[in-house]
């Protein structure tokens, strides 16, 4: 489903991925992990297509399609979704509203018909309750005032809404405690599918005892260093990517 | 007389010829005079510096004259009185749906009677502040609505000030109306200032409004220009006793030059005010909000918000100025402007002033002026938002935020509808 291919990308003189390869297939939940400061967040940006990186050399294939050409929210219409690490907030926009043109939007573009308000209204109630999102949250402006574990679930009960191809979980555990990381967890393994791959980018092996990932994937110095099953993350979490910095250093 | 030396002086004092054989000649001379006094202001005057109204009022056009056959559409449901082309209009006025306790007269009336206390009602704004406009204004009223609610009174449905132009030839028109409420009295009155035709018009347009103790009062403001060539300058000031409320939120949008200047003085304890209101410009236009709250007595209480959105090559002006008397204790005072330049080439130029003689307050301004959030862009376009459409999103709710606290249903709909009406007109 998503392959990414020799993958250079720098801010300014800075190089910040160098030359990342990856594949994920269908079905398959891959753990990216790595220390602070070693490109996992540009990679998600760069997927998801924000402005400000260089993308000097590679590419990143969705289903067989190099997206890097298309506008971000192109690359949401063919199923790209990023969950923030920091999702912002945006006093004056209604949640509700939101949440429909985002899903219109997306439907315009794949050319199916909008959604008509009830059919809306009850796609958002359902996923809304499953996710523990409140009327009261849904009445706010999108994030306005909302804990850090609010505008995780209001990220999460987004992606269920969408449904898309490709979930990247950006350090989704950052700024949750243990209730609300369970929660969150859950409502992402409720949206495991075999025809929807996820990207869970973490520096902690603790989000992966929530959501179990298949492969788990070691970045340092902006690139993968290793690929394994999930025992590698408890290794990782024992020996920590001491290892994997000195050897690039060496 | 005074000697005056421009075109437009020279205008204006034949307008005043003609004005002061249709009554208040004591009241209009003393206008006449102080405005002689001051002249047109340049920018050399403070509070003009950043509209330079001398230049755009070069070349008044003739002063107005009432019209008939004239349509105009309802776009509230009020109980809606009418000055057309500078007169008050009781045929195009819904005067019968006024409720017991209200009363209208027309200001071309009350000046003719010259009854002494309406008339110190009239003049009340000039003893109130000293602004060369708002002289004009006085020296060469032509009419307006003299709206009473009586002590008590409370008036469920908002009643409309509609000031609109319908001449297709450049024209002068100045008009002076009234909102006065008695003890504990509560209304709600929308002000609408629109042109029916893209002529040449130059607008001077006062409001009046004093409210007795414990009185409250929603004044929704709404104005709009349809020519590069209007200039309008609309004035309010408030007068508010013991326990008032003002609660003003004002839209601002269209083309030509715009000055709405406002100034609230606050004479008894516990009065309250909130101005707010969002501005809407492009292309060439300017528009300008000015104010002024004066705390006169303790426990006051002054809020503003404003919005501006500038985009093209438009100008957006706020002044805004907040005096704290000496005794006015325990004032609280919060104001705060924020601009989205949505061109290179929008000019916002931001003027908070305090000016406090008193040692207990707390009064607060700040002005924000910049590009739309890069980040709050990101995630709309991230969600499938196509960029245009998040951009607009981000800004209606940029410009909502001015309307927060705004009860009436019906005009928060308003607002967002015309919000999102001028931003499909976007070109770029």
């Amino acid at each position: 489903m998503l392959q990414i291919k020799n993958l250079h990308v720098s801010v300014g003189d800075r190089k910040i991925l160098q030359g990342l390869t990856l594949s994920v297939k269908a079905g398959e939940v891959a753990a990216i992990m790595g220390p602070n400061g070693t490109g996992k967040s540009t990679l998600s940006y760069v997927i998801s297509g924000r402005e400000g990186y260089d993308i000097t050399e590679g590419e990143v294939l969705l289903d067989g399609e190099n997206i890097l050409a298309l506008e971000p929210h192109e690359r949401a219409a063919k199923g790209v979704f990023l969950a923030f690490q920091y999702p912002v907030e945006i006093p004056g926009v209604a949640t509700m509203t939101f949440l429909k043109a985002a899903m219109n939007a997306q439907r315009r573009a794949r050319g199916e018909e909008e959604l008509a308000t009830p059919d809306f209204m009850k796609r958002v109630k359902d996923a809304s309750a499953q996710l523990g999102v409140s009327q009261e949250m849904l009445r706010r402006p999108l994030n306005s005032g909302f804990s850090g574990g609010e505008k995780k679930r209001m990220d999460i009960l987004q992606m269920a809404l969408l449904q898309p191809k490709l979930g990247i979980l950006d350090e989704t555990d950052s700024g949750l405690d243990i209730d609300a990381l369970r929660v969150v967890s859950e409502g992402v393994n409720s949206l495991r599918s075999p025809d929807r791959a996820f990207l869970v980018i973490t520096h902690y092996q603790r989000l992966l005892d929530y959501i179990k990932p298949d492969t788990v994937h070691v970045m340092a110095k902006g690139r993968i260093q290793r690929s394994g099953g999930p025992e590698l993350a408890l290794e990782l979490e024992k020996h920590g990517y001491q290892e994997y910095l000195a050897e690039e250093a060496a | 007389m005074v000697k005056l030396a421009s075109e437009a002086e020279a205008a204006f004092s034949s307008f005043y010829e003609e004005m002061k054989t249709k009554g208040a000649t004591g009241l209009r001379s003393a206008a006449w005079d102080a405005f002689s006094s001051k002249g047109l202001p340049n920018r050399r005057v403070e509070s003009w510096h950043y509209t330079d109204i001398k230049a755009a009022m070069s070349k008044p056009a003739p002063l107005a004259i009432g019209r008939a056959g004239v349509e105009t559409a309802r776009t509230h449901d009020s109980i809606r009185l009418v000055v057309l082309d500078g007169i008050f209009r009781p045929d195009l006025s819904n005067l019968s749906a006024l409720p017991e306790g209200v009363k209208v007269q027309s200001v071309r009336d009350a000046l003719a009677q010259g009854t002494p206390g309406v008339m110190a009602l009239i003049a009340s704004a000039d003893v109130q502040t000293d602004d060369a406009l708002l002289s004009l204004n006085a020296a060469l009223m032509q009419d307006g609505v003299i709206l009473r609610v009586g002590g008590g009174v409370t008036v469920e449905q908002p009643i409309e000030l509609a000031s609109i132009t319908s001449s297709d030839e450049a024209q002068s028109s100045f008009t002076r109306s009234l909102v006065i409420m008695g003890k504990d009295a509560r209304a709600t009155v929308i002000e609408t200032a629109g042109a029916l035709s893209a002529a040449s018009i130059q607008d001077n347009q006062a409001l009046i409004v004093r409210l007795a103790q414990g009185a409250s009062l929603n004044l929704f403001s709404h104005a709009t220009g349809q020519s590069e060539a209007l200039v309008r300058v609309m004035s309010l000031v408030a007068h508010l006793d013991e326990r008032a409320t003002l609660s003003a939120y004002s839209l601002i949008e269209g083309a030509g030059l715009l000055r709405r200047q406002i100034f609230a003085r606050l004479d008894g304890e516990r009065a309250r005010v909130a101005f707010n209101g969002a501005t809407l410009a492009r292309g060439r236009s300017h528009a300008d909000t000015t104010l002024i709250v004066d705390h006169a007595k303790p426990n006051g209480e002054s809020r503003e918000r404003f919005r501006n959105i500038l985009d093209d090559t438009s100008v957006g002006v706020f002044q805004g100025k907040i005096i704290v008397r000496p005794g006015a204790q325990k004032t609280d005072g919060v104001m705060q402007s924020k601009t989205v330049l949505i061109s290179d080439s929008a000019t916002m130029n931001n003027k908070p002033e305090l000016e406090i003689f008193a040692d207990d307050v707390q009064c607060g301004h700040g002005a924000t002026c910049g590009r739309l959030d890069k980040d709050q862009l990101f995630y709309l376009t991230a969600r499938g938002i196509p960029r245009k459409e998040a951009e607009s999103l981000l800004i209606e709710g940029f410009a909502i935020e001015a309307f927060d606290g705004l009860e009436n249903e019906a005009l928060r709909n308003f607002v967002s509808e015309r919000v999102t009406k001028w931003m499909s007109g976007r070109t770029a």
